[in-house]
């Protein structure tokens, strides 16, 4: 069994209460934090702990928090991504669904870290039944003294608020979020300036995913050296893990970062194999966005090297044969599936996901997705094939948000590792409709 | 029901709900008021009749101290805001990786048999509008569909009859708060 | 002050300058095209991805180059910058498949637009465009709409540059038109039937860089290159009053403000200056306007004297 820092209580009943919930620890963390350390310390902590954002880019949060300005008598805001929208990635759902406490615990330490006296949870709106949860668990913190005026009788003061989106993946992106909480369209703004310095209504302000946050809590009560301690090399910690797609096990799993990619895919601690015995064609590992990986690539590096679930394992290679541990969005796909179908599946999210603000990512989304789907109608052409390449390199790196590169990056991998199936879609069309692209939803089989 | 009236044409939000318009408001800095347009825009669409009129919408720009064409802007980017009338019953049915890896084509054909319409359409009895939206984290649990604030996970098509039946008899305005 | 070099020139600039404003100072050869950015409109700019350039050196502290292309509109120079635009080949390359997903879903309908000889994607197209289209399906589509009596709107054609949406926001008060649905989708609109009524509405038209707001007045009266433009002005009371007046004979067909090599407006005129002031006899004529070497219209040259010799009396004061 892997270390479990997040989810060690997840199946405790009654774990969503603050009473239960501190009865197993909960709320240590603000203690400690709150009356024994100085915000200062506390962003040390988090860099020692080398703990990275989970919510897909894995940049440092230490350093992240750090270049926070602080220019006086500005406010300072601590914003949670809890968009969550990233297909193949529900780990935070499930987080704050089963804990919600852990998040608020977090925030709170969070926020005085980074001296902020009032803070958001934006979060996707179709979460809504989570709002609830959230907002509930909100209260019960407040009626604690754990948040509100002079928390713990610390002088410190804290105001905590869930706010809803409305339905748009680009929320996900920070920019985009803080426009949207700002009541505004989900347009990513033009950078810099980074929200660091110009975020939340023009203030100095951190957005950090929802897991993210949670981690900080366990950083906080082991020690940020401790937590360091767990994991392999820059890869530290635990991350959750949300595995989906044709496997028998199908669920969010908190894995200590370093277990072998075989394993998790077929060990029965974690996803328990393919589904009906079936083998393993290709893996997304984090989230639609990351490169799509053949089996023995995501089983081995090109080396010939274990692959394991780490952000440096997983990028090994480059894009060239390897891929990104993103948001930790693990979509497996057996051999009946269809690449081509499902990169249509993928390539149409993204189309209907542009914000439309610059012309690469709104035009040149689409116009893949045209193109594919004229190749699943049977109607491609093998010139489809390297105009999807040109596009994709035209939209990546272009565009004023990664949603480009997002969209980009599938199609790229796609072509690169599975060319072949591209081609025998264009010249032999009559061979797509023998090709299972997706389960009968009845007895879970190929349909 | 509510004190509210549910007129469109003259849209004004029940006693509670406008003591919560005022709450929301207060969650944001001085000033920053339009901040609350999307939390509103969710509650007048839920007492509204489950979508935004544009009377609905310049209501809201008047809470809030905003142009109208700023609510117009805002509520046309997300889709889970209705600038056109829908079913009382708002199926939404996830059509994104996992969810389509595992069928979720099946559970949208099945539906648009079962109630006679297409992706996107309403009965001619104003009871189900049908959409198809994008990944709603429920890929663990696929396939899935989301009816008002609920999640209804790892569809059959027996559940999915189970539910439009349920759905019908309780006849129930879906909203999302 | 901090120095930049674009594709060979060095200038030294203020603290803050872009890219792009650096590189207009050193030229129009050396300025990136640009279809968004408007220096007279505040957060203009960074959507278009026109005028994208390598940075080969970040700055003399941290000499590394930037990983991705930049949008030179909104990238501020550093001190020791070193910049790509025309000499670099993957710079060309990368405009080339902006101005491919500029004009993917653009009607291409020239030849009955308006804004023809005088339009940004028109002349971006010719540099910096492919020949031919790779697109081949069926292309989006917008009913015409007009926006108050005097301005139409031919979204079809729109490329989403939100200058006229910022025009709204910071010419003229309660802002009645914006951008709504979104991706492929969005488009330039006041959502309800609602005219744009306001003195400086008419500036949208002068900003846009294609023919989707055009001046209802002058639509399909003449071509541009058909038309003579006079530098003119007059006392106005709520704008400067300094204009351009496109003559065809004696006829003022159509009033703009003066626009520079860059193709921006010197300074936003008023709806009554550009609308209703269509006599000579309203106008102190100053001479021939001098249209920048992009314009067919530069062909047409003219000397003041041949401007309306008949009808043309300069105004008694």
């Amino acid at each position: 069994m892997g270390k479990k820092l997040l989810l060690a209580n997840d199946h405790v009943p009654g774990i969503q209460s603050l009473d239960v919930y501190s009865k197993h620890g909960g709320y240590a963390a603000v203690e400690k934090a709150l009356k024994t350390m100085t915000p200062d310390a506390l962003v040390e902590e988090v860099k020692t702990s080398g703990l990275r954002g989970r919510g897909g880019a894995g940049f440092p949060t230490g350093m992240k928090w750090s270049f926070l300005a602080k220019p006086e008598g500005v406010p300072r805001y601590l914003v949670c991504n809890a968009d969550e929208s990233e297909p193949g990635t529900f780990k935070d759902r499930y987080l704050m669904e089963r804990i919600p406490h852990l998040l608020i615990e977090g925030m709170i330490v969070s926020s005085f870290a980074l001296g902020a006296n009032t803070s958001y949870i934006y979060i996707r709106g179709e979460y809504f039944y989570i709002v609830r949860i959230l907002e509930k668990a909100i209260e019960e913190a407040y009626a604690a003294g754990y948040l509100g005026k002079n928390i713990l009788g610390t002088g410190y003061d804290l105001d905590l608020y869930v706010h809803p989106g409305a339905g748009a993946y680009i929320c996900g992106e920070e920019t985009a979020l803080i426009e949207s909480l700002e009541g505004k369209r989900g347009n990513p703004r033009i950078k810099p300036p980074f929200p660091a310095v110009k975020g939340l209504y023009q203030c100095p302000t951190v957005v950090n995913n929802v897991e993210t946050i949670a981690a900080v809590v366990p950083i906080v009560n082991m020690g940020g050296a401790e937590y360091a301690k767990i994991g392999i090399g820059r890869s530290t910690g635990t991350k959750l893990i949300s595995a989906s797609g044709h496997i028998n096990k199908p669920g969010v799993y908190e894995i200590e970062l370093g277990v072998p990619v075989e394993e998790f895919i077929y060990s029965e601690e974690y996803c328990g194999g393919i589904k009906n015995g079936k083998k393993l064609k290709a893996v997304v590992a984090g989230g639609s966005s990351v490169p799509i990986l053949p089996g023995e690539l995501i089983l081995k590096t090109a080396q010939g090297e274990p692959r394991l679930m780490s952000y440096e394992s997983l990028a090994d290679g480059g894009f060239a044969t390897g891929t990104m541990l993103g948001s930790g969005g693990f979509i497996v796909m057996d051999e009946t599936s269809s690449i081509v179908k499902n990169l249509w599946n993928f390539t149409r999210f993204y189309h209907h996901e542009s914000c439309g603000q610059c012309s690469p990512c709104r035009e040149g989304t689409g116009w893949m997705e045209k193109i594919l789907h004229r190749i699943m109608d049977g109607h491609g052409k093998q010139s489809d094939i390297d105009l999807l390449w040109d596009l994709q390199k035209n939209i990546e790196g272009k565009t004023i948000c990664p949603l480009g590169d997002a969209a980009a990056w599938p199609v790229a991998s796609a072509i690169r590792h599975f060319r072949a199936e591209f081609e025998a879609y264009v010249n032999n069309p009559g061979s797509i409709k023998e090709v299972r692209h997706y389960y009968s939803v009845n007895n879970l089989q190929p349909a | 029901m509510n004190n509210s009236s549910t007129n469109i044409e003259n849209p004004v939000f029940s006693t509670e709900s406008l003591a919560l318009v005022h709450k929301i408001m207060k969650r944001y800095p001085e000033g920053k008021q339009k901040s609350a347009l999307i939390p509103v825009l969710h509650l007048a669409q839920a007492e509204f009749g489950g979508w935004l009129s544009p009377k609905v919408m310049d209501y809201v720009a008047s809470l809030l101290s905003i142009q109208p064409i700023e609510v117009y802007e805002v509520a046309s980017f997300y889709t889970m805001f209705n600038l056109k009338p829908v079913g009382k019953c708002l199926i939404e049915v996830c059509r994104t990786s996992s969810c389509w890896l595992l069928g979720a084509e099946d559970i949208v054909h099945h539906i648009e048999r079962k109630l006679n319409i297409k992706e996107g359409e309403t009965t001619t009895d104003g009871m189900f509008t049908l959409k198809t939206v994008e990944c709603l984290g429920s890929c663990g649990t696929a396939p899935m569909m989301m009816v008002g604030a609920d999640f209804h996970e790892n569809l059959t098509l027996e559940k999915v009859d189970d539910l439009l039946e349920k759905f019908r008899v309780e006849n129930k305005q879906s909203r999302y708060c | 002050m901090p120095k930049v070099t674009i594709d060979g020139h060095t200038i030294e600039v203020p603290e803050g300058t872009t890219i792009l404003q650096a590189a207009r100072m050193i030229g129009p050869e050396v300025a990136p095209p640009a279809m968004c950015y408007y220096s007279k409109l505040a957060t203009s700019g960074g959507y278009c991805r026109t005028c994208i350039v390598k940075v080969t050196q970040g700055s003399e502290k941290d000499p590394r180059p930037m990983p991705k292309p930049v949008a030179s509109c909104r990238t501020t120079v550093m001190d020791g910058m070193v910049v790509e635009n025309k000499t670099s080949a993957e710079v060309l390359e990368a405009r080339k498949g902006v101005v491919e997903f500029l004009l993917a879903n653009h009607p291409l309908d020239c030849p009955v637009c308006d804004q023809a000889g005088e339009c940004h994607l028109q002349d971006l197209s010719y540099e910096h465009g492919a020949s031919d289209t790779r697109y081949e399906f069926e292309r989006r589509t917008f009913d015409k709409i007009d926006i108050g009596d005097k301005i139409k709107l031919h979204m079809t054609r729109c490329i989403l540059c939100y200058r006229c949406v910022k025009v709204a926001d910071q010419l003229t008060p309660g802002r009645v038109h914006g951008v709504i649905n979104r991706g492929d989708v969005a488009e330039i609109s006041t959502y309800i039937e609602n005219a744009i009524d306001n003195e400086f509405s008419g500036n949208m038209i002068d900003v846009c860089p294609v023919g989707a707001l055009t001046d209802k007045t002058f639509r399909f009266k003449s071509r541009v290159w058909f038309t003579k433009p006079v530098d003119a002005h007059r006392e106005c009371s709520s704008c400067s009053g300094k204009v351009v007046l496109w003559y065809q004979g004696a006829e003022v067909l159509r009033v703009t403000a003066r626009k520079d090599a860059f193709g921006e407006v010197e300074e936003f005129i008023c709806n009554t200056c550009r609308f209703d002031k269509k006599q000579t006899a309203d106008w102190v004529i100053e001479g021939p306007r001098k249209i920048n070497a992009h314009s067919v219209i530069s062909a047409n040259h003219y000397e003041a004297d041949t401007v309306n010799p008949g009808p043309v009396t300069p105004r008694l004061n």
